[in-house]
């Protein structure tokens, strides 16, 4: 059976969207690969010529999905998603307005308004935003092609801290919905996806784990894992006991 | 005195001219002079001028 992740009409056999930050540049084609992501996130920040340029390390064909990280509101989101684009980065965008820099919270007010001027402006909006139903819905009504909550704070490896308001979100609203930032554990991501999550996406548990290449392959076999248990659909929950051997047939003693 | 990134520059160049001299590929890159984003036909025409502040940035690892 097809199940493809389908962003803006975009197809994706992967459900991991992989985050590049904190990586030695020398293992990313290695944890792209053995995460099997065919979507990866990048920033967009002053550049000299003389480091490394993290696209050579890219694997081929994987699609670039630019923040707007460093944004404080929704004119410099717009701006820095503009920049992303014209750096060759394409339409997608995943917008990120944040001001609080102890708990790196999402601005959802100003991320709608991005939204929308950047819908637009002929972009792809992906917004990262605190789970509020309210606000998704604005997201939506702006244009977004997904929205991103979030299931704890960025980079804190938390976990799923935010599940019954991503449970309201994906029962209520009609598009991908792609948990990001907090997911810690591959168990983690594989309890989002199997609750109906479209996508997970993770950056710090995996470039903060022992071995970063096995961490990015335990991440991909959990959303696997996860996506087949909701379309399998879960099996019912008892208060009681309920054998699951015959309870005829016994041997005589 | 112009600044690009931050670093005092002082050479009437433009900015495919300093793009080129400091080993940049402009197909990575986007510029922005005074807080305007450059297309990348512009390069080639649009001189650094005194105070000018441009940044050059691209893409590094983020999440």
């Amino acid at each position: 059976m097809e199940d493809k992740l389908i962003i803006a009409g975009r197809e994706f056999n992967s459900r991991f969207i992989l985050g590049s930050g904190k990586f030695d540049l020398d293992l990313i084609n290695a944890a792209v690969k053995n995460a099997g992501a065919e979507i990866i996130t990048l920033a967009v920040r002053r550049v000299n010529s003389f480091t490394g340029n993290i696209l050579d390390h890219i694997p081929e064909g994987v699609t670039l999905l630019p923040n707007t990280s460093g944004a404080r509101n929704a004119e410099e989101a717009v701006k820095i998603a503009k920049l992303a684009r014209e750096a060759g980065c394409g339409d997608f965008i995943k917008i990120e307005v944040i001001h609080d820099s102890k708990y790196l919270l999402p601005d959802n007010y100003e991320t709608a308004k991005a939204c929308e001027m950047l819908a637009k402006d002929g972009f792809i909006p992906m917004p990262y935003m605190y789970p509020d139903l309210y606000a998704a819905r604005d997201m939506k009504n702006a244009g977004a092609a997904a929205v991103m909550p979030l299931a704890a704070p960025i980079g804190s490896n938390q976990g799923l801290s935010t599940k019954q308001f991503i449970r309201i979100l994906i029962e209520e609203i009609d598009l991908p919905i792609i948990v990001d930032a907090g997911i810690g554990k591959p168990s983690q991501a594989c309890e989002a996806m199997e609750m109906g999550a479209s996508a997970i996406m993770a950056n710090t548990a995996i470039a903060t784990a022992g071995n970063i290449v096995q961490m990015a392959e335990a991440f991909k076999n959990a959303i696997i894992a996860g996506r087949l248990a909701y379309l399998a659909g879960t099996g019912r929950v008892l208060d009681k006991a309920s054998a699951s051997s015959p309870l005829t047939g016994f041997i005589a003693d | 005195m112009a600044k690009i990134n931050g670093e005092d520059f002082n050479e009437v160049i433009t900015i495919g001219e300093y793009l080129k001299k400091k080993g940049y590929t402009a197909a990575r890159v986007a510029v922005m002079v005074n807080g305007e984003i450059l297309s990348k036909n512009e390069y080639d025409c649009t001189k650094i001028q005194p105070d000018d502040e441009v940044e050059i940035v691209g893409f590094v690892g983020g999440g």
